[in-house]
């Protein structure tokens, strides 16, 4: 009964460490996103700035119009992307399943490609809910195919690549219309389209918080139905949970997640994948009720951490948010891969 | 009504189109019922339809009187449990983790467990003997543990009825037994009531109330097993037409040859078992006899020999038996003798031995695997 009591007790101690650790690191790289960069600013006028007292007006306009609500997209985004990830990696019972890879992004960039292309055309200003409207469809549709697609197929590697191959033929489409649009747009469009953090505003970052933060407590009041699921259907239906409603809920919240991301920052590869697999070793639990919030956090991090690299390392030029979260997230998905093989032993 | 699980004009398949139709099931609180039928007959389509996980075709399902259809998915999972053959694939859960979604139907909003349900997951862990691989994660354990964890699962969801398909499948026969006498044992506590599909015959017929035979189109038969297990019926159902089951005793034999018999064997009182069985492997056609009909070689010989010259139990073996048996000694080419010893009542078949070695075709005991 002692050691039984210690074993809960260490499990505890390593949940509330991991939490720990998360929350330091999306403090310490929000510090970091807001005081490195061109100009560098210092600890204090960042205090100073953040709580209303007087400062350099350059200083004052470069936080609070630029890192402030850069930082902020990119801890919101981030969080948004890992969880919305995680719930396709639920679905699916799939580990690298997400928003990139299953095609989603690029579904939904393209729908925005086409309204945005659409209504600058005609010279009308598109607000940030038709942007996330515009997404959530794309989402939505891609969705839907992979949902067809996985019917037919019930493969873990045949799912992916349907996905994938979705992703080349929405890209394909958005090409298309990006080469016979107007100059003034493609330059909008391009970087948009390759996934970046810049440029954010704060009307954009107020609707995407309310958006995200309201999709998250709506995941997180699911983590209970979702520990059913990951069992599989057949048992979660025994479990007293309506399956079906759960799924549709799952389709239409990861979808809404995803959109709201591609919406703001385009798409961004590999963080669905890979933050809930470094969360889930982190944690050492599949449990969806720590796994939400801990994802969301990993998100957060990884983003923030992310967009200082794609910010800083060649300045003054810029890199896309992907390249930088390729380079890292993409190695862990072939590891998860890996691993997979080896403890199926095919 | 009576009876505790009831169907009426139950059907059961797949996209409304109807497998198998009117079942008719009754079955008393703390009885277990066994499906069995052949591959692919719809015994998992009846479970599943049973466990609500497919809708019925038509027909109602009634739990402790009340229509099953009718009920909330928690009021379900609170008197309903399953173990089903599809693999689990979770990730990072370890034994205890799946034990305790058992618990799920009790716990709160966030699903999180009290005090008194991880006692509950604890003593279900002990009953089922898993605790000592609580820690291990659930894809590294064997198939057989994987199974015990699972019914751990289904009993601490604390169920009235539990719902089992092919649960012995993986299991070696120690599991086996421990895993039905597990059943046995809650359904004498608790009054637990049990429904499965097995395909060991022998385990059916001696854990079952009762029995139901499906055959791909209907249910053939519901009742208790030695209503089920007469002569002739399982090769029927199962349309055996290699080898052969014998009902009354719950053993099958292996396809027997079907050249005329080169051998005679002279067995009783068991001796002649592995003898048939080692001649069968061989291939080789081989008559039996004198036995009585109740000898234990009886059923082999049966089973595998090409003839059989029998006597009726408890009465001295005729002459015209004793001549039968040595026509056909002089057809074989060999006799082979199981028996050192005869009683006062087979001094028969000692008289077979004598004629086998007057003709030099008596091989004793082990003589004939050495050459």
């Amino acid at each position: 009964m002692q050691k039984e009591r210690k074993r809960q007790s260490d499990k505890m101690i390593r949940y509330i460490l991991a939490f720990l650790l998360l929350f330091v690191g999306v403090v310490l790289f929000l510090v970091c996103n807001i005081c490195i960069g061109s100009v560098k600013i210092s600890l204090e006028d960042a205090r100073k700035c953040f709580t209303g007292q007087e400062v350099d007006i350059t200083v004052w306009r470069i936080l609070w119009s630029v890192r402030f609500p850069r930082a902020l997209a990119a801890l919101i985004l981030g969080g948004a992307l890992a969880l919305a990830g995680y719930l396709l990696q639920t679905f699916f019972h799939n580990p690298i399943a997400g928003p990139f890879v299953l095609g989603i992004s690029s579904g939904a960039k393209m729908v925005v490609a086409l309204v945005m292309v659409y209504m600058l055309g005609r010279s009308i200003r598109v607000s940030s809910t038709a942007m996330i409207f515009a997404a959530f469809l794309g989402a939505m549709l891609s969705m839907g195919f992979v949902l067809l697609m996985s019917r037919k197929v019930n493969q873990m590697s045949m799912l992916i690549i349907s996905g994938v191959m979705i992703g080349y033929i929405c890209s394909a489409v958005t090409e298309f219309v990006v080469t016979f649009a107007n100059d003034a747009e493609i330059v909008n469009l391009h970087n948009w389209s390759k996934g970046s953090f810049s440029g954010m505003e704060w009307n954009n970052v107020f609707v995407m918080a309310v958006v995200v933060s309201v999709t998250s407590v709506v995941v997180f009041m699911m983590s209970k139905p979702l520990s059913a699921y990951q069992l599989g259907e057949a048992y979660a239906q025994n479990m007293g949970v309506n399956v079906r409603s759960l799924r549709v809920w799952m389709v239409l919240l990861s979808s809404l997640l995803s959109a709201c991301i591609v919406a703001y920052a385009g798409p961004i590869s590999f963080v669905g994948v890979a933050v809930p697999h470094l969360v889930k070793n982190l944690l050492g639990t599949s449990k969806p009720i720590l796994m939400i919030p801990a994802c969301f956090l990993g998100g957060s991090v990884f983003c923030l951490f992310c967009d200082l690299l794609a910010r800083t390392m060649f300045a003054p030029t810029e890199l896309s948010i992907s390249t930088v979260t390729a380079v890292f997230g993409a190695p862990i998905v072939l590891w998860i891969m890996a691993k997979r093989r080896k403890e199926r032993g095919v | 009504m009576g009876y505790y699980f009831k169907t009426e004009k139950m059907a059961v398949g797949y996209q409304k189109n109807p497998l198998i139709e009117n079942i008719e099931i009754s079955l008393e609180k703390g009885e277990i019922l066994t499906l069995i039928g052949p591959n692919g007959a719809g015994k998992s389509t009846i479970l599943k339809s049973i466990a609500r996980q497919l809708d019925l075709i038509s027909g109602v399902v009634y739990l402790g009187g009340k229509d099953l259809a009718e009920m909330s998915g928690n009021e379900l999972s609170r008197n309903m449990a399953v173990v089903l053959t599809e693999k689990l694939r979770t990730e990072m859960m370890t034994c205890e983790d799946v034990v305790a979604t058992g618990r799920y139907p009790y716990t709160g909003t966030f699903g999180l467990l009290s005090q008194s349900d991880y006692e509950i997951v604890n003593e279900t862990m002990d009953l089922v003997h898993v605790t000592a691989i609580k820690e291990q994660d659930f894809t590294k354990i064997s198939d057989g543990q994987r199974q015990r964890v699972m019914l751990a699962r289904a009993i601490c969801q604390e169920p009235d009825i539990i719902i089992l398909d092919e649960p012995t499948s993986y299991l070696d026969v120690k599991y086996k037994l421990e895993f039905l006498s597990i059943l046995q044992e809650m359904r004498r506590k608790k009054g637990l009531t049990v429904i499965m599909s097995l395909h060991e015959l022998e385990l059916a017929e001696r854990v079952s109330d009762k029995i139901l035979c499906v055959n791909g189109d209907a249910v053939e038969r519901f009742g208790r097993p030695e209503d089920i297990f007469e002569p002739g019926y399982i090769s029927r159902l199962f349309s055996i037409s290699t080898g052969s089951f014998d009902e009354e005793n719950g053993t099958m034999e292996l396809d027997r040859s079907s050249e005329p018999a080169t051998v005679f064997v002279i067995a009783g009182g068991g001796s002649g078992k592995s003898v048939f069985r080692r001649l069968q492997r061989m291939g080789t056609s081989f008559a039996a006899g004198i036995l009585f009909e109740n000898d234990v070689d009886y059923p082999v010989a049966r089973a595998l020999a090409e003839a059989v010259i029998t006597t009726p139990a408890f009465e001295p073996i005729s002459e015209n038996e004793i001549e039968t048996a040595k026509r056909k000694i002089d057809d074989c080419e060999k006799v082979i003798c199981c028996k050192e010893k005869f009683g006062s009542f087979e001094k028969a078949n000692e008289e077979l031995v004598q004629y086998a070695r007057e003709q030099r075709k008596l091989i004793i005991g082990e003589r004939l695997w050495q050459k």
